[in-house]
């Protein structure tokens, strides 16, 4: 199969490289979300960590 | 036996498991979705009706049976949580939701860009995409309904009982291509029969499936350790952990 051929995709183009690419987008996304959910959520633990230790000194 | 359980089940062993299991997961699932895609787009044989538009099959049918196995560990873990009140299963719940809000939306979208070509239509009332539709907005309810309550032990009972309540759903999408009159195909390879696919079309599905599989694994390993955090108020374990 030649370059040309695979992205022609036996005329059904727009639809299978448009299925991907938003397969890609949200799978993308998803490891965004996730990193930043968890990443949040360790800076407010640590903040709290250190206020509770300022109050104990 | 039950003290290994507790120990798994307390939020700073099962932290640290999850941080190590993470990366594992990452690459894993890296690995086998660029295989798969590869395979899929360029070396499985091209449909003898659908042509080379057959090969969103590799995206949406792995898509469509995440949002249905998400949902149920998603119950399941709510279930457990409701009945002997673990706060580690109300938490991976909650962690699940957002992933099996996009792979059902994901289902949806590549489902109707695959409609286009082979039905005519972007979309239809039947009971495959309305049921898969009905999923999506559990999903979203269950979010809202937690996001509701500032207490979050109340958040826990009430999207539980949702979750457990709306798992009626899955099997009802699964089974409607049968039950009902439909425009989307039958299944062709979850059947107690032999699939009906060919297995050179097969075996990059069953690769992309298992890649989806790790991709949740890592995702919810993710959200579930953000989870954790948030629930421990006073995590004096933190300071050894990270």
């Amino acid at each position: 199969m030649d370059l040309k051929d695979f992205f022609h995709m036996g005329g059904y183009a727009q639809y299978v490289w448009s299925a991907y690419g938003l397969s890609a987008l949200v799978l993308l996304w998803n490891w965004w979300a996730a990193r930043r959910s968890e990443a949040e959520a360790l800076t407010a633990a640590k903040r709290r960590n250190e206020l509770a230790r300022e109050r104990v000194t | 036996m039950w003290t290994w359980f507790h120990k798994l089940a307390s939020p700073p062993h099962a932290y640290r498991i999850l941080g190590l299991l993470a990366p594992w997961f990452g690459w894993a699932s890296l690995a086998l979705i660029l295989l798969a895609a590869w395979w899929g787009l360029a070396k499985a044989p091209a449909d003898y009706q659908q042509g080379d538009g057959f090969r969103i099959l590799y995206v949406h049918a792995p898509s469509a049976w995440m949002s249905m196995f998400v949902y149920v560990v998603m119950a399941v873990a709510a279930g457990v949580g409701l009945v002997w009140r673990i706060k580690l299963a109300h938490a991976a719940a909650a962690a699940c939701a957002p992933i099996g809000a996009s792979f059902t939306f994901l289902a949806l979208a590549t489902g109707s860009i695959w409609g286009k070509p082979m039905w005519g239509t972007w979309w239809v009332w039947d009971a495959r995409l309305t049921s898969e539709l009905l999923l999506l907005f559990l999903y979203l309810g269950y979010m809202a309904l937690r996001a509701s309550f500032d207490d979050p032990q109340r958040a826990d009972r009430a999207s539980a009982v949702l979750a457990l309540v709306g798992v009626i759903n899955v099997p009802i999408i699964h089974y409607s291509v049968d039950w009902w009159t439909t425009l989307h195909q039958p299944a062709s390879v979850t059947k107690f029969d032999k699939p009906s696919i060919q297995l050179a079309m097969l075996i990059p599905l069953f690769i992309m499936i298992a890649g989806y599989q790790l991709y949740f694994g890592w995702a919810v390993s993710r959200r579930l350790r953000g989870e954790i955090l948030r629930r421990e108020r006073n995590a004096n374990w933190l300071k050894e952990a990270s």
